[in-house]
């Protein structure tokens, strides 16, 4: 169940092209899963003009230490709201709601487990990596990223994982190219049982793709666009095949964000598929 | 360090001595405060920031009679202030949400406004007629901002023959001790004709307003924002907006109940619409800042009012209307002659 909580930043540290907020969140390291997002208001209505919040896939927590529970997130400066978080400073009071969002599955049993990740949708693979440890399960990594600034993660995904895969388009770190340009051959190495991803749309709807022609599970965390991350406001939505084999358009902030791979129809993503639950049959009519 | 967990909100340490308890026609309130349609699904997920049973009602998300999947994604901008919407009423259909929604609602002790939508005024009734004969809810919001589909998309609430046709028809299929309450969109010419209309075809309340038409174009992409290509504004951006909207149809119609809302953030925001003359408002838009605002408003409301000197809030509502304050006593004989440079 999620709080919300009033925290104080410890730290704004950078790490490439990111930055990494360690704030305090009582209460919410205890209760957080590997998967788990949080969000955080920008300023005040009374003097700040963005009024929703921003949601970040939480990349660590610490329960206990001087600062009590804190927990980290990481933020691509890509606009007014998260560059305000960027300007943040010790001391300074955040609102935040977490834990949210379904977590990443772990399994059972000690498998072989390959984590995929784009860009700074690796933050939440090491928190995801050192519970699948704890679990005495293979974990290798593989992180790609358009340029060796925007990649996030390779020394921690290295001092944790079997083997660290690092792919930028440019070639300036790791091998030129994909991600999943290798990541066939990198299931087949690793005997790989569960494919574990964050990223991209584009990237996600690669991996699950290829997962899934390897015989392979897949846990996929998506990024939509978000209003409220509580499950009320319905826009960041897309089409999933349920159980019962009917697709509906699922909630990330509820219903995910981290959904099977082979379950999201990610060629329809942005578009509402005519079998879709409740779809439009007609112009003005209604299934 | 601040630790203050804001879960489940009291408000102050010293509450307030005032009555916070409001009407809207046959269905008395504790509080005047009640959610947003749309702005808070069906309760579920705001329960776990506040308790839902203490602010005035949940109002739900426009219900349909089938199915439905929505628009495609994008469906949401955020604006200066507000944020951009073209979600296209998606829900689970009348009798998903009357098994699923409104029975947890009932079960949790909430008081309920349901709100329903529709495509054609027969869709409209035949809603009513469901919910008429299932019971269970408190007051009936009728969402007439949808597109009529005997009438090229236009909506019902931008013409006063299509808007109390809906009404009418919602009014008979509704038991009578039930509120019906018409939802308006500020996007007309004149609100005043419209709001007179809904009331003399039987409407017992007015909500105002409904978001208002807005569109946004991504720079990078060159192409609309949403996929909807316009969206409904909401936010504190159209607040002053929704505030006219009240004081306008609170001059038409001095006792109607009206629940006002558009960009309420805090008690002070809320009172402006209560002086404005609503008897109760909604917190729609701002729940997606602050999960805990509903219960939040509330207090800060009371607090705002009590200072004020008010023993009851229903006392303020419609005060910004009242007559040029009389000149003070000691003031009477004072030579008000203008100086001679005028």
């Amino acid at each position: 169940m999620p709080v919300q909580v009033r925290g104080e930043v410890v730290s704004v540290r950078r790490a490439g092209q990111y930055h990494v907020l360690t704030v305090t969140a009582p209460g919410v390291p205890e209760v957080a899963r590997p998967g788990n997002f949080a969000t955080l208001a920008i300023g005040d209505l009374d003097s700040s003009g963005l009024l929703l919040r921003r949601a970040f896939s939480i990349h660590g927590v610490q329960s206990r230490g001087i600062y009590g529970g804190t927990i980290d997130l990481v933020i691509a400066d890509s606009g007014p709201g998260t560059h305000w978080l960027t300007q943040r400073r010790r001391g300074d009071v955040l609102d935040i709601v977490a834990p949210l969002g379904r977590p990443f599955a772990l399994p059972r049993d000690p498998v072989s487990c390959l984590l995929v990740g784009g860009g700074y949708g690796s933050a939440p693979l090491v928190f995801l990596a050192e519970a699948l440890r704890e679990r005495g399960c293979r974990v290798d990594v593989m992180l790609g990223a358009a340029t060796e600034e925007k990649l996030f993660g390779v020394l921690e995904a290295k001092r944790i994982a079997s083997t660290v895969t690092i792919t930028t388009d440019d070639g300036s770190m790791g091998e030129a190219g994909l991600v999943t340009d290798s990541l066939r051959a990198a299931i087949d190495r690793a005997a790989t049982d569960v494919v574990y991803a964050c990223g991209p749309m584009g990237m996600l709807a690669a991996v699950a793709d290829i997962a899934t022609e390897a015989g392979v599970y897949s846990q996929c965390a998506v990024e939509e666009s978000m209003a409220c991350g509580i499950g009320v406001c319905m826009t960041c939505v897309l089409p999933v095949i349920g159980d019962d084999g009917v697709t509906r358009m699922l909630r990330s902030c509820v219903e995910g964000p981290v959904f099977r791979g082979d379950r999201v129809r990610w060629d329809d993503v942005g578009t509402i598929p005519s079998d879709t639950w409740g779809a439009p049959v007609e112009e003005g009519r209604q299934r | 360090m601040t630790r203050a967990v804001v879960r489940h909100t009291t408000g102050p340490a010293a509450v307030p001595a005032i009555d916070m308890s409001t009407r809207l026609g046959s269905v008395g309130l504790p509080s005047p405060v009640l959610t947003a349609s749309g702005c808070a699904a069906s309760g579920r997920e705001l329960d776990e920031f506040f308790d839902i049973t203490s602010i005035g009602a949940v109002v739900t998300k426009s219900i349909m009679l089938e199915p439905r999947s929505g628009r495609a994604t994008p469906r949401m901008a955020e604006t200066p202030s507000g944020m951009l919407n073209s979600i296209g009423l998606q829900g689970p259909g009348i009798h998903a949400f009357l098994d699923r929604d409104l029975a947890w609602l009932r079960e949790r002790g909430a008081r309920v406004i349901v709100s329903i939508a529709g495509g054609t005024t027969q869709e409209f009734e035949e809603l009513a007629r469901i919910l008429r004969d299932h019971g269970g809810f408190d007051a009936l919001e009728v969402n007439i901002s949808c597109p009529n589909v005997a009438d090229r998309g236009q909506v019902f609430a931008c013409r006063a023959d299509s808007a109390a046709g809906v009404i009418g028809g919602v009014r008979r299929s509704t038991d009578p001790d039930i509120p019906v309450f018409a939802k308006l969109s500020p996007d007309v010419t004149d609100l005043g004709t419209i709001a007179l209309a809904c009331v003399r075809a039987g409407a017992d309340g007015l909500s105002l307003i409904n978001t208002t038409l807005g569109m946004v174009i991504d720079v990078d992409t060159m192409r609309p924002a949403l996929a909807g290509v316009t969206g409904g504004l909401s936010g504190p951006a159209i607040r002053p907006i929704a505030v006219r909207c009240v004081w306008q149809v609170r001059d038409v119609l001095p006792e109607i109940p009206l629940i006002g809302m558009g960009g309420i953030r805090n008690g002070s925001d809320a009172f402006e619409f209560i002086l404005a003359g609503a008897d109760a408002v909604s917190v729609g838009t701002v729940v997606f800042h602050d999960p805990s605002a509903p219960a939040r408003v509330h207090a800060e409301l009371a607090s705002i009012a009590a200072d004020r000197g008010f023993a009851r809030l229903r006392d303020a509502v419609s005060y910004a209307h009242r007559e040029a304050d009389p000149v003070p006593e000691d003031a009477a004989g004072d030579d008000l002659s203008l100086p001679e440079w005028v």
